[in-house]
């Protein structure tokens, strides 16, 4: 056997596989190979690193060097100046935006310092594809743990223990609802796991799913034992292709090795899980929809109770959990519930995983500790706002979540702060927005999204939605009228008590908030006609002013001729015939055209 | 895979795959600098891999490092143990190897007539 001296990590996440991995890993063996250092050097596919911005990202072992945006042909600089020469190649480093400096190592960076990385601790580490490099790292001994040394009772009171809260937005306990599916009467009882992840802007469940999936499993596997199921569903979206693959590779090679199937460890314990692919719609996100979907029907929701802890799929006892909260099971069996109990808040314990996106500058994924706040996050950990624009604000929890303002920033990251500032925790989408983002439009944006994905069923959703988008859309054009918030608030109250599930009841949060915080945006649109973010294109005026040159060159920009004026003389806009493209604003060499 | 301890025993063996990605364990720094390369160290350098190897030895990381400026004594290679000062061996060849390993990485004791210095942090 020969030694290997050097891991080369390549990140095969969606997100650096799209900027140009697969080409790098080629690379990579080409130039290894031809330099004979292929027997010493190991090249390993992982999943996400989190840090999807910087992609393709690039790790070399022991050393721990973290290159950023590696492309093919930095490869032959990587392979002799570093693996062959072991000097690092310093202008593929990560620079830090504020300070500019180079940092080499890993976990130097400031965009992983301040976080906590457990549930998140092999994405990025390890080969997901490969079993032995998940056992290597302690895999599948908290279901070894179970089924040797534990009853199903104490698994669950291990889980109530943790505190645990449901990940998948709701936060509801773990443990409590792990033990009503335990008690429900019945010999017959399914484990479902919810990775129907939907939001605009969220992928921590697929990160999750590709980078380690045989976590999820494991966490599943030990919810079967301790409800006493012997058969689970993972509900994930066909538009996650990489996911299921890498599921299919890990439930294929965890059944060649014993760790599913008919009696694990000579245990007594089968357990067998199977893939269901949904077909994208975001109401089968919710739980009864969701099974519903799994049997064959068409996704809608019913009303609860029962529960499906008591009557689920195909009637039977069914215990639902979110993607990353099965991710957090092996842990709390491996270190016990005390353990985790001891990270995060009073009421909102261990860790959450966070995608931000939006205009942020480290776009990617972020494993904090609850109650942590939400500037850190940002500044911290998200490097800031893009091109040094200011902070407006943050929308948390998707669709059904909330915007919060500048003023809220070092608010606690956990459950109960952010309801309690008309928000929530949602599966953990972080969209951030800057100065030019209009809120009105943003809100008209997310109940446009929760209007089209609404499944008809209950009449507050449906024709609730659609109105309320209606008047949205009209404040936005300019045609807003007197009495159009308070119609706004009304038509939301309506919604958010009568609605059938969780996706109509949430559907006005981003009104809500956005009112709560942002009302005055709403009255300039009303009141003035104007939009002070300058982003509703309706209510946009451009304005030659007094600066102006005469040069002439607006003119000539202008695709609808909508400018007129001598050369040397001053420049007027036609706004009867402008089509507010911004063309003329963006060549004027005098800044002499305001936008308002 | 039919018990916990087959898991445990599989896990004891596969954890030398992963080990590079951790910290810890000693190191052996080959000089790999234009001077390092010169004078073979591209030969110690196998010969340290073909050594770990056939010894199995796993808390080993082979790194490289550029020129020192002591380029007459080269091929220079350091070895540090987990909490012990880095030691510097000068005009190394690959014969050497097999005893540096044996003496110093394995047992501990510095093969003194080999050293140009130690580093103490």
């Amino acid at each position: 056997m020969d030694h290997i001296r050097a891991h080369v990590l390549i990140c095969a996440g969606t997100g650096c596989v799209s900027s140009g991995a697969k080409k790098v890993e080629a690379a990579f063996r080409e130039q290894l190979a031809q330099k004979g250092l292929d027997k010493e050097i190991k090249v390993v596919e992982t999943g996400c690193h989190g840090f999807c911005e910087m992609g393709p990202l690039v790790i070399v072992y022991p050393e721990g060097v973290f290159y950023v945006r590696v492309q093919e042909e930095d490869v032959k600089d990587i392979v002799e100046t570093h693996l062959f020469k072991g000097r690092i190649v310093e202008r593929l480093l990560y620079k830090e935006p504020m300070t500019l400096e180079k940092v080499p190592n890993y976990s130097d960076i400031s965009f992983y310092k301040k976080q906590m990385r457990m549930v998140l601790a092999n994405c990025g580490h390890i080969n997901p594809e490969i079993i032995e490099e998940y056992v290597a790292e302690g895999g599948y001994a908290a279901l070894g743990k179970v089924l040797t040394e534990m009853t199903p009772e104490s698994v669950v009171d291990e889980v109530k223990k943790s505190g645990l809260r449901g990940r998948g937005g709701g936060g509801f306990p773990t443990g409590m609802k792990w033990g009503f599916t335990r008690n429900a009467q019945g010999t017959k009882k399914y484990v479902v796991c919810n990775a129907d992840e939907g939001d605009p802007g969220a992928f921590m469940d697929r990160s999750v799913l590709e980078g380690d999936p045989h976590r999820v499993i494991e966490g599943m596997a030990v919810c079967g034992y301790a409800i006493g199921a012997d058969e689970g569903y993972i509900y994930v979206r066909a538009e996650y292709p990489l996911a299921i693959k890498r599921l299919k590779v890990a439930i294929q090679q965890a059944e060649e090795m014993g760790l599913l199937g008919d009696n694990i460890f000579g245990s007594g314990f089968n357990f067998h899980i199977k893939i269901k692919e949904g077909a994208g719609a975001f109401v089968c996100g919710e739980e009864t929809a969701l099974l519903q979907s799994i049997e064959g029907k068409r996704g809608m929701p019913r009303s609860r109770p029962p529960f499906p802890a008591i009557s689920g799929l195909w009637g039977k006892p069914t215990n639902i959990n979110n993607v990353e909260t099965f991710a957090n099971i092996p842990q709390i069996i491996n270190k016990g519930g005390d353990w985790y109990a001891s990270i995060g808040t009073e009421k909102s314990k261990g860790t959450k995983v966070f995608a931000l996106t939006g205009r942020i500058n480290h776009t990617g994924l972020a494993e904090v500790p609850m109650g942590i706040t939400m500037r850190e996050i940002i500044y911290d950990i998200g490097g800031g706002i893009q091109n040094g624009k200011k902070f407006k604000a943050v929308q948390i929890g998707g669709p059904s979540g909330g915007c919060l303002p500048e003023e809220m920033l070092d608010l606690s990251v956990d459950y109960d702060s952010l309801i309690q500032a008309g928000a929530m925790m949602g599966s953990g989408g972080l969209v951030v927005m800057d100065e030019t983002t209009c809120m009105v439009d943003v809100a008209k944006f997310f109940l446009n999204f929760t209007q089209s994905e609404s499944c008809g069923k209950c009449t507050p959703c449906r024709e609730g939605t659609k109105r309320m988008l209606e008047i949205l859309t009209r404040i936005t054009e300019g045609q807003g009228q007197e009495g159009d918030i308070e119609k706004l608030e009304k038509l939301a109250k309506n919604i958010k008590a009568t609605a059938l599930c969780g996706l109509g009841q949430t559907a006005p949060n981003p009104v809500l908030s956005t009112l709560r915080y942002f009302r005055h945006e709403y009255e300039a649109h009303i009141k003035e006609k104007r939009c002070p973010a300058g982003a509703c294109a309706k209510l946009a005026a451009y304005n030659i002013t007094e600066a102006c040159k005469g040069c002439g060159l607006c003119k000539k920009v202008c695709p609808v001729e909508a400018i007129s004026g001598e050369v040397k003389g001053l420049h007027v806009i036609d706004q009867a015939v402008c089509i507010k493209c911004g063309a003329c604003m963006a060549k004027c060499p005098f800044k002499a055209i305001t936008k308002g | 895979m039919k018990t916990v301890e087959d898991l445990k025993r599989m896990r004891e063996q596969l954890q030398s795959q992963n080990r590079l990605r951790h910290s810890g364990g000693t190191e052996i720094i080959v000089g790999m600098g234009t001077c390092g390369i010169a004078a073979g160290a591209r030969a110690v350098m196998s010969a340290v891999l073909e050594e770990i190897a056939k010894r199995k030895l796993e808390d080993v990381k082979v790194c490289q490092t550029g020129c020192i400026g002591m380029c007459e004594r080269e091929v220079l290679l350091d070895v540090v143990r987990p909490n012990e000062p880095r030691v510097t061996y000068g005009r190394v060849t690959p014969a050497d190897v097999s005893k540096i390993i044996a003496e110093h990485v394995v047992n501990g004791r510095i093969v003194e007539e080999l050293v140009v210095g130690k580093i103490v942090e």
